[in-house]
C-alpha cells in the first residue's frame, strides 16, 4: 500500500518514567497477578477461619516480635526506596548508587528477619489448616521479599558498570516502585498472621 | 541488542559513523529521508534473526512466535481429539471392553486438560501474540522476550503431561482435579502431582502473555489510533488478558496448594485437619468459569473481524460491542457458584448465582444482535470463514439456551454430572470458540502465510464439522435427560443408551473426519495454494496494510491512523510516521488514551536466553513433584538463568 509521510518522530525522548514507560505498565500488571495472588491468600485464610470455630487452632499465637520487628524495618525502608527512585530521576548516579546499596542491605536483613518470623510461628506446616494458612501467607509474602531484594542487587552492581545510564535510571524507578507493592501487601498480611489469631 | 543480530561483517557502524558526521548531532540512522527499498533492507537486517537452530531457537519475532503457539496448540486438538475418539469408541456400544477404568479416567482427563490448557488458552493466545501488533500498528509485542519464554514454558508443560500419559503416569482425576479425590489420601502416586504442575506451567505462560498484550494495546499504539479506534478484535484480547491476570492466579494457588497438601502434608484441604474440601471447588471455579469466557471472548473477535470484512461495512454498534466484551468479563467473576449447586450451598446465594449467571445473557444477545444488524441487508459471499461464522450463530445460540437451563438450580441439579452438562459446555466451547476459531485460521492464513486455503475444501471441512458436531453432541442432551452419567467408561444394554450413544459415535467420526481435512488444507495450501495479496478479503484493518507474510519489521514506517477502519477510510495512500532508528530496533510509545506519540524506545533482539530459562524453570518445576528442596535450589538455577536473560550483553543494548 502507497504511504505518505505526515508526522516527525525523531525528536521524541528515548525513554521517559511512570506511566510513559512500557515496563512501568509491565510491572503494574505482575501486581496486579500478584496483588490478586494475595487477595486470594487472605480470603481462603477468612474462609478456613469461618469454618473453624477455633483460631489459631491447637496452637499459641505467633510471637510479636520478629513480625513487628519487619514491619518496622520495611515502613522505614520506604523512605530510602523514595531516596533512590528520586536519585535515579534526577539521573544521580552517585546518590542512586548509595540508595540502592542501602536498599539491598536492608532487603537482606529483611529476608534474615522473615526467618526468624517463621521459626516464632508457633505452629507447623503440617499441624492444621491454621498452620497451613500461616505459612503459606508468609511464604508468599517471602517469595516476593527475595524477588525484589535479588532484583534490587542486581540492579545495584549493573549501577556500578558502565551500563548504569540512561534507561537503567527509569529501571531503577520501577524498581522502587515494585518495592512499595511488596510493602504494602504485607500490611494486611501482618494484621492476619499476627492480629488476628489474637483477636 | 545483541552482536548477533548483525551477523558477519555488518558495514553498520561504518554508516552510522558516517551519518553522525555528515548530520553533525544525530547518532542513529534514522528512516526519514531513505528511498522504500533502501528502508526495507535496512530494516530487515535490523529486525532479522540469525540463521541456523540456534538463530530459530533465539527467535523473539511476535510471528514466529505466534505461529509456534498456533502450531503447539493445533498438535495438543490433535491429541485431545483423539483421546475424545478413543471414549467414543469405547462409549459406542454398551459393555464395551476396548478400554478399562482406568485408563479411561486417565483419557478423559487428558481431554479436558488438554484441551483447557493445552489447547483452547494458547491458541487464543497465539492470535493475540500474532495479531494484536499488526492491528495496533506495532513493530513488535510489549517485551518480546517475555512472549518466547512464554511460549517455551508452555510447550514444556504440555510434553511432561503428555510424556506422563506415556508412562501411565497422566492424571485421572478430571479436568478440574476435586479434592479429597485428588488429595493424598485418594490419589497416591504421582498423576495429580503431573496435573497440578501443569497448571503451574500454562499459568505462569498465560499470565505472562497477557501482560504482554495489555502493554502492547496500551503503549505501542500507531498514533493517532484513540480508543474508539481500536479494532473490536484488539478490544476483544484485550479485554480477555484482564480475565487472564484476576482469573488465573486463583487455579495456581489452588493448584500449589494442593501440591503443597501432598508433598509436604499442609492440611489446606484436609476436613480432619481443620482444611475444607469446598474450598478448593471455590478456588478452582473463581478461575474455572472466567476460563470459559477467555476462550469465547477473543472469538467474539474473529467473528466481529469476518463480519465487518464479509458485510464491507463497519460494525453495527461498536459501543456497545465493547461494553459488552466488558460487562461479560466482570460478570465472569460472579458465576462460579452455579458449578456447585449440587454441593448444598445456601439457598439465598444459590439465587443470587442463578441471577447473575442468566444476566450474562444480556451482552452476549447484545452481541448477537449487533452482528446480525451488522450483515443486514447484505449479500456477503459465503466463503468458509463465513461460513464457520454462521455455524457459530446456530451452535452457540443453542449452548447459550442449555446455559440459561442449567443456571436454575432446580434444573441443575436433575442433570448435573450427566451428559446432559457434557453437551452443553459443549456447544458453548465448540459452538462458541472453535468454529470462530476455524473461520478465523481461514480469514488470516493468508496473511500468516502468503497464501489461500482451498475454498472446496474449506467448504467440505465446514459442512463435515457443523453436521458432525450436532450429530456427536445434540444426542448427549437426550442421554442426559435420560440419566447417563459423565465420566463412566462402560454402561449395560438393558439401560437403552446403546443406540443414542451409537449415533453420537458416528457423529464423532464425521467432526473427526472435518479437522482431518482441515489439517490436510493447511498443509497443503501452505505449498500449494493459490497466492494471496495483501488484502485478500478487502478488510480495513490495519494488518491488511502490509505484505503477505509481514516482513520482521512489520511496518516500514508506522501508520497513522483516523478511523477504526484505518485502510477503508484511506484508500488512496496510508499516512505514515517517520523519523525512527533503522539501524537498531527502535519503537513508537504512544499515551494511553489518545495514542499521542510519546517516546522512541530501543527494544531486546533476538536472545536464546529465554529458552534457558524457561528450561531452568522446567528442571525446578517437574524436579518439585518429587522433592520440596528443589523449590530452592530449582529457584536459584531460575535466578541464574534471569540474570543471564537481564545482564546486558554489550554496551549498545542499554543506550539511550
Amino acid at each position: 500500500m502507497k504511504t505518505r509521510l505526515a508526522v516527525d518522530l525523531s525528536g521524541l525522548p528515548p525513554f521517559g518514567f511512570d506511566n510513559r514507560s512500557p515496563i512501568w505498565w509491565g510491572t503494574l500488571g505482575f501486581v496486579a497477578i500478584e496483588g490478586m495472588g494475595f487477595v486470594l491468600a487472605v480470603g481462603l485464610t477468612l474462609y478456613l477461619k469461618h469454618v473453624n470455630p477455633h483460631w489459631p487452632m491447637d496452637a499459641a499465637p505467633p510471637d510479636l516480635l520478629p513480625g513487628t520487628l519487619l514491619t518496622g524495618v520495611l515502613l522505614a525502608s520506604l523512605w530510602f526506596n523514595r531516596s533512590a527512585d528520586k536519585a535515579a530521576r534526577d539521573g544521580d548516579l552517585s546518590g542512586t548508587r548509595l540508595w540502592l546499596v542501602v536498599m539491598t542491605v536492608v532487603g537482606l536483613a529483611t529476608i534474615g528477619l522473615r526467618l526468624w518470623e517463621f521459626n516464632a510461628l508457633n505452629v507447623r506446616w503440617d499441624q492444621n489448616a491454621y498452620g497451613s494458612c500461616q505459612w503459606l501467607l508468609l511464604g508468599l509474602h517471602a517469595t516476593h521479599l527475595i524477588t525484589d531484594v535479588g532484583d534490587t542487587a542486581v540492579l545495584t552492581a549493573l549501577m556500578f558498570t558502565k551500563h548504569g545510564r540512561g534507561k537503567r535510571y527509569s529501571d531503577v524507578s520501577d524498581n522502587a516502585f515494585y518495592w512499595s507493592f511488596v510493602v504494602a501487601a504485607w500490611i494486611p498480611i501482618y494484621g492476619l498472621v499476627y492480629w488476628v489469631p489474637r483477636w | 541488542m545483541s552482536e548477533a543480530v548483525h551477523p558477519g561483517a555488518s558495514p553498520v557502524p561504518v554508516e552510522r559513523a558516517a551519518a553522525r558526521e555528515a548530520s553533525g548531532e544525530t547518532r542513529t540512522q534514522r528512516d526519514t529521508d531513505l528511498p522504500d527499498a533502501e528502508l526495507d533492507r535496512r530494516l530487515a537486517r535490523t529486525w532479522g534473526r540469525p540463521a541456523g537452530l540456534v538463530g530459530w531457537l533465539s527467535s523473539v519475532d511476535h510471528k514466529e512466535v505466534g505461529w509456534r503457539y498456533f502450531v503447539t496448540a493445533m498438535v495438543f486438538l490433535a491429541l485431545a481429539g483423539s483421546a475424545a475418539m478413543a471414549m467414543r469408541a469405547q462409549l459406542a456400544r454398551p459393555d464395551a471392553g476396548l478400554i478399562g477404568p482406568d485408563l479411561y479416567n486417565q483419557i478423559f482427563t487428558m481431554h479436558g486438560t488438554t484441551m483447557m490448557f493445552l489447547f483452547a488458552v494458547p491458541v487464543m493466545q497465539a492470535f493475540g501474540v500474532y495479531l494484536v501488533p499488526l492491528m495496533v500498528g506495532a513493530r513488535c509485542i510489549a517485551f518480546p522476550r517475555l512472549a518466547a519464554f512464554s511460549f517455551w514454558v508452555y510447550l514444556f508443560g504440555g510434553l511432561m503431561l503428555w510424556i506422563a500419559f506415556l508412562l501411565n503416569a497422566a492424571p485421572d482425576v478430571g479436568w478440574f482435579a476435586y479434592t479429597p479425590l485428588s488429595g493424598p489420601q485418594f490419589s497416591p502416586g504421582k498423576r495429580s502431582d503431573i496435573w497440578a504442575q501443569m497448571i503451574t506451567f500454562t499459568e505462569v505462560s498465560s499470565l505472562a502473555v497477557a501482560v504482554s498484550v495489555i502493554v502492547t494495546v496500551f503503549k505501542h499504539r500507531a498514533p493517532g489510533m484513540t480508543l474508539d479506534r481500536i479494532p473490536l478484535a484488539v478490544w476483544a484480547m484485550l479485554v480477555t488478558s484482564f480475565v487472564v491476570i484476576f482469573a488465573m492466579p486463583a487455579v495456581m494457588l489452588a493448584s500449589t496448594m494442593l501440591i503443597l497438601d501432598r508433598l509436604v502434608s499442609t492440611q489446606f484441604f484436609n476436613h480432619e485437619a481443620g482444611g475444607d474440601q469446598l474450598l478448593w471447588q471455590h478456588l478452582f471455579w473463581f478461575f474455572g468459569h472466567p476460563e470459559v469466557y477467555i476462550i469465547f471472548l477473543p472469538a467474539t473477535g474473529f467473528v466481529s473481524s469476518i463480519v465487518v470484512a464479509f458485510a464491507q461495512r463497519p460494525a453495527f454498534g461498536y459501543l456497545p460491542l465493547v461494553l459488552a466484551l466488558v460487562a461479560t468479563a466482570f460478570l465472569s467473576f460472579g458465576l462460579w457458584v452455579h458449578h456447585m449447586f449440587a454441593t448444598g450451598l445456601p439457598q439465598l446465594g444459590a439465587s443470587f448465582f442463578t441471577a447473575s449467571s442468566m444476566l450474562i445473557a444480556v451482552p452476549s444477545g447484545i452481541q448477537i444482535f449487533c452482528w446480525i444488524a451488522t450483515l443486514w441487508g447484505r449479500r456477503p459471499a459465503m466463503a468458509t470463514p463465513m461460513l464457520f461464522v454462521m455455524g457459530f450463530l446456530v451452535i452457540f445460540v443453542m449452548g447459550g439456551m442449555t446455559g440459561v437451563m442449567v443456571a436454575s438450580v432446580p434444573l441443575d441439579l436433575q442433570v448435573h454430572d450427566t451428559y446432559f452438562v457434557v453437551a452443553h459446555f459443549h456447544y458453548v466451547l465448540i459452538g462458541g470458540a472453535v468454529f470462530p476459531l476455524l473461520g478465523a485460521f481461514y480469514f488470516w492464513y493468508p496473511k500468516f502465510t502468503g497464501r489461500m486455503m482451498s475454498e472446496r475444501l474449506g467448504r467440505w471441512n465446514f459442512w463435515l464439522a457443523f453436521v458432525g458436531f450436532n450429530l456427536t453432541f445434540f444426542v448427549m442432551h437426550v442421554l442426559g435427560l435420560m440419566g447417563m452419567p459423565r465420566r463412566v467408561y462402560t454402561y449395560p444394554s438393558d439401560s437403552g443408551w446403546g443406540p443414542l450413544n451409537m449415533v453420537s459415535s458416528i457423529g464423532s467420526v464425521m467432526l473427526a473426519a472435518s479437522f482431518g481435512l482441515f489439517f490436510v488444507n493447511a498443509l497443503w495450501s501452505l505449498r500449494r495454494g493459490v497466492r494471496a495479496p495483501s488484502n485478500p478479503w478487502n478488510a480495513g484493518t490495519l494488518e491488511w496494510a502490509l505484505p503477505s507474510p509481514p516482513p520482521a519489521y512489520n511496518f516500514a514506517r508506522i501508520p497513522i491512523v483516523t478511523h477504526h477502519e484505518p485502510l477503508w477510510k484511506e484508500r488512496e495512500s496510508l499516512p505514515v510516521a517517520h523519523g525512527l532508528a533503522v539501524d537498531e530496533r527502535e519503537i513508537l510509545v504512544s499515551t494511553l488514551v489518545e495514542a499521542r506519540p510519546d517516546l522512541r524506545e530501543v527494544v531486546p533482539g533476538s536472545s536464546i536466553w529465554p529458552l534457558i530459562s524457561a528450561i531452568a524453570l522446567s528442571i525446578a518445576f517437574v524436579a518439585s513433584i518429587f522433592s520440596p528442596y528443589a523449590a530452592l535450589w530449582g529457584g536459584a538455577l531460575v535466578g541464574a538463568a534471569l540474570l543471564g536473560w537481564f545482564w546486558p550483553k554489550s554496551s549498545h543494548e542499554d543506550e539511550e
